[in-house]
């Protein structure tokens, strides 16, 4: 990696974690380990499927949140109060800065979920008192959430790239729960005749494919996860990301700092 | 070789909800700063001192024209190693402390790290912020982050310095300290390109100033020679006699005023022999007599007055 995008991105992070964003593990941890201890009391059987549920659940809200409201302010905060002002006028490129900005906070959320993870795991260590093989998936849609982190981040990037935070966080958000229903939305434009038909296609198909990175219910229920479905939304991911961070870059480049 | 060539730079911004119009932040800009200069761009608030700054930072895009920067186009992110920058009124990140953020600054300007951490200490003792290192700047006061902006500014060594208002939000003796340092970076051989509405400062400081008006240049001069220009008019100073003014000097055409027991009388030049024989036939005493100079005071206010044919224009405001 380019160092002063290592440089960036690391600067991003250090910033996230001394504006408190890690305080959200407090409430995740509080929220987790009562659900534990209330499943472990009232539910016979289903203890995993819960915890398992919950657990990964709340990870995937968690971190949608930073990374909508820390994403949509990663640029306009940095114009806004000007410290953009002497970051740029160094030997620093447009596009090295939003992609440094991009890995500080993908690399906080990657932190985050980690963090998270290790509370899921004593959850379910704790309600199932042993690890089982089925629970080496529930690491395959923690990585799958951490996709969806990477989109929902670039996403925001994007359109925090030329709109102000408020109306960022509306589009990020609105897209988040479309491209939650993506796969209803495919199936609908399958069903869907004319010129509604093909708008219905490209909706679907432009929007970002959230429902496939979604596998959170399979897991619980202790299926596993195909390697096709990996890679799949692995290059998915990756691309989806990168052609949202390059719109980024684009309008950045050309913008007027006020 | 020339340090900052500007070639007939313009900026205009699109105003206004539903019909864009645009209207001129900066006419076309033509100056050339030598290198090893300092040069003062002088300007009410909102002239386009600013703008061009901007600009020159590649912050803003210009509408026309370009810049040459060491002899390099001013976007080439090799010629931003070679300069410093303090903008007006400087926010920096305030969850860093101030050594976090001159190291941060540090590694984005290509300085090694060996001896990264020494330059650091070194700059913030230059600035005078060598016990406050340790402090997050969400702690400093408006004056504090001024320095830390300027330590910044200079933290790599740069051979071009450009400081937007330096002296704003500083207290006299803060002034006094920027001042300093701009005459230390004058004599290390930079060339220092600040803009600034302080002209005391600007007389002290710059080899020359430019004059800047609604985004227009108005005049450019060597201070040296601004203030040299006399004004065919002469001073005298004596010490008066029962706390008055002599008539004789006022028949003269003198502007004479009392200042405790002297007085102070500007006449002009051709009558001088006239007055010296009113003070000796008065029996006063002479203090001095000098030739009334030019100052930049005064460049300034003629520069910023709207000539005839730019009257009706400067009335509507800068626009096309």
């Amino acid at each position: 990696m380019n160092s002063r995008i290592g440089y960036i991105a690391f600067n991003t992070f250090r910033e996230a974690v001394r504006d408190r964003v890690l305080y959200n593990l407090i409430a995740f941890a509080l929220l987790l380990s009562g659900a534990a201890i209330l499943v472990g009391e009232i539910s016979i059987d289903v203890e995993r499927l819960v915890v398992v549920n919950l657990g990964l659940t709340a990870v995937s809200l968690f971190g949608v949140v930073i990374a909508i409201f820390i994403g949509i302010g990663l640029v306009s905060k940095e114009i806004d109060k000007r410290t953009l002002y002497t970051v740029l006028s160094r030997p620093v490129r447009r596009w090295e800065f939003v992609v440094g900005k991009f890995f500080g906070l993908t690399g906080t959320l990657v932190v985050n979920t980690f963090l998270m993870a290790v509370g899921v795991f004593l959850a379910l260590l704790y309600v199932a008192h042993r690890f089982e093989k089925m629970d080496e998936w529930v690491l395959v849609a923690l990585y799958f959430i951490v996709l969806q982190f990477l989109i929902v981040c670039a996403l925001a990037l994007f359109f925090s790239s030329f709109s102000t935070p408020l109306m960022s966080a509306v589009f990020t958000f609105a897209l988040f729960v479309i491209g939650s229903l993506a796969e209803d939305l495919r199936g609908f434009a399958r069903i869907t005749q004319g010129v509604g038909g093909w708008i219905a296609t490209a909706v679907a198909y432009l929007v970002p494919n959230f429902s496939a990175l979604n596998v959170i219910n399979q897991v619980a229920h202790g299926d596993a996860v195909s390697g096709r479905l990996i890679l799949y939304n692995s290059v998915y991911a990756l691309l989806y990301s990168a052609m949202a961070i390059a719109g980024a870059v684009l309008i950045f480049q050309h913008r007027n700092l006020k | 070789m020339a340090a900052i060539e500007i070639l007939d730079l313009e900026k205009s911004y699109l105003v206004g909800f539903w019909r864009k119009r645009p209207k001129l932040a900066l006419r076309p800009l033509r100056l050339t700063i030598e290198e090893g200069e300092v040069f003062g761009f002088l300007g009410p608030n909102g002239a386009g001192k600013t703008t061009t700054l901007k600009l020159l930072m590649g912050l803003v895009f210009p509408t026309a024209g370009s810049a040459r920067i060491l002899g390099s186009d001013m976007d080439d992110p090799r010629v931003k190693s070679q300069i410093g920058f303090l903008p007006e009124q400087p926010y920096f990140y305030d969850h860093l402390t101030a050594k976090e953020l001159l190291n941060y600054y540090g590694q984005l300007s290509g300085v090694p790290a060996k001896g990264r951490s020494a330059r650091v200490e070194q700059m913030l003792a230059r600035v005078g912020l060598s016990n406050s290192g340790g402090m997050q700047l969400r702690k400093f006061s408006k004056g504090m982050l001024q320095r830390v902006g300027l330590a910044q500014a200079i933290l790599h060594d740069p051979k071009v310095v450009f400081l937007d208002e330096p002296m704003s939000g500083l207290d006299p003796m803060g002034r006094r300290e920027v001042r300093d340092l701009i005459q230390q970076l004058r004599s290390e051989g930079k060339t220092v390109f600040f803009s600034t509405h302080i002209l005391s400062d600007a007389e002290a400081l710059c080899d020359r100033v430019g004059i800047i008006h609604q985004g227009e240049l108005r005049g450019v001069g060597a201070v040296a020679e601004l203030t040299a220009q006399t004004r065919g008019k002469i001073e005298i100073i004596f010490y008066a006699q029962a706390q008055k003014v002599p008539a004789g000097l006022t028949s003269l055409g003198a502007e004479a005023r009392l200042s405790g027991d002297m007085v102070n009388a500007v006449l002009p030049e051709e009558r001088q022999d006239a007055a010296l024989e009113v003070l000796r036939r008065d029996g006063l005493k002479l203090i001095s007599l000098t030739p009334v100079r030019n100052s930049l005071e005064e460049y300034y206010i003629q520069k910023l007055r709207p000539t005839e044919g730019r009257k009706e224009e400067d009335r509507k405001g800068v626009g096309v």
